[in-house]
């Protein structure tokens, strides 16, 4: 089904998706391994930026081309996610501060 | 397997799985209610992330509908389990 | 106009964000966006939500530039400390940042900066005293990070909204 891509787009994509993934495991990895609550906010919001921009880039591209028109929806996903991230982090750091009695 | 795409694909799918366990880990292991509730947003955004790379994979927007909605309910739930942590009630 | 069609800028997005999701552009798609996207700034009217109005296109064109490559250094910065062995990693920490930014539309925008950027995050705002508490995971320098929440994003958001 990628075999409809030219070459050179077939390898941007590939390396987009490869590291946006990339990304998204080391934030998953960091959210494993710290060693307290508010150092392990910070990494998962690498897989909301970074990890979700480049697979979103990458799959506007290859739809994009597939289809031969500009497929743009993915922005959506972007737009949402930018706009409830912070919602969700601020309730949930001011939840564990109230429990922490910060 | 012998495009590019199609092996980075399997890959990323797999960094995804292995990014989805980390969270599964921290979940259980906890060890108290906010980072439980942390490990399942993350969790919620790499299955979202994995979708992605299926409907990608399968060359189908269907997938994207999908992510949306995967994206939507991580949202919801986690919101709603913060605002209970907080209060101890979702809606006052 | 005020009345009849409240928060314009939203329901043009409402708008948009239809048409995208459809991917067709046919007049009886756009119709039916325009109606849910009037029930979308309807209901928007009934909650009250605060509005702002956008002072400087460019500028806020500028602003997400300078915050996507924020982005892309912090996540970088970030996916260093995770991989460092635990006995070199920073010091994490809160620093206290007093705000001057009066803009509900404009404090949400720098929320959204803080929490995008990995490496800090909006932990608490006191609108009494417009005191913002962030917290830092390598936290190298408490005057350093006010310095640079004041400096890249409040001037140029109070310069966009206010």
């Amino acid at each position: 089904m990628s075999a409809h891509l030219p070459p050179l787009l077939a390898w941007l994509v590939a390396a987009l998706v490869v590291a946006g993934a990339g990304f998204a495991l080391i934030g998953s990895i960091g959210l494993l391994r710290l060693s307290t609550f508010y150092e392990r906010i910070h990494p998962p919001t690498m897989g909301t930026t970074l990890g979700l921009g480049l697979i979103l880039l990458a799959s506007m591209l290859q739809f994009s081309t597939l289809e031969s028109r500009p497929v743009v929806h993915e922005i959506v996903i972007a737009v949402f996610v930018v706009l409830t991230t912070p919602v969700t982090y601020v309730l949930l750091v001011r939840a564990a501060r109230q429990r922490d009695g910060l | 397997m012998n495009d590019p795409l199609s092996a980075a694909l399997a890959i990323a799918q797999v960094m995804l799985a292995l990014a989805m366990l980390c969270t599964l880990l921290r979940l259980l292991r906890g060890p108290r209610a906010h980072d439980r509730v942390l490990a399942i947003d993350a969790m919620y955004v790499n299955a979202m992330l994995l979708l992605l790379t299926f409907g990608m994979r399968e060359a189908s927007t269907a997938y994207f509908e999908m992510a949306l909605v995967i994206g939507m309910l991580g949202f919801v739930s986690t919101a709603a389990l913060a605002k209970f942590l907080l209060r101890g009630e979702v809606i006052e | 106009m005020k009345r009849l069609l409240p928060y314009p800028v939203a329901w043009l997005a409402l708008v948009v964000m239809w048409v995208v999701l459809n991917g067709t552009l046919s007049p009886g798609h756009v119709m039916i966006g325009m109606i849910v996207a009037f029930a979308g700034v309807r209901g928007l009217a009934a909650l009250d939500v605060p509005s702002a109005r956008l002072r400087s296109f460019p500028k806020a064109l500028m602003l997400v530039a300078i915050v996507l490559g924020d982005i892309v250094r912090s996540n970088i910065a970030v996916a260093r400390v995770v991989a460092a062995p635990a006995a070199r990693r920073g010091r994490p920490g809160f620093v206290d940042i007093p705000l001057e930014l009066d803009n509900e539309v404009a404090l949400v925008g720098l929320a959204c900066i803080i929490t995008a950027t990995p490496g800090t995050c909006w932990a608490g705002y006191d609108p009494d005293t417009r005191m913002l508490t962030m917290h830092v995971l390598d936290l190298v320098d408490d005057e350093a990070s006010r310095r640079a929440i004041k400096d890249r994003y409040e001037r140029r958001l109070k310069e966009i909204f206010e």
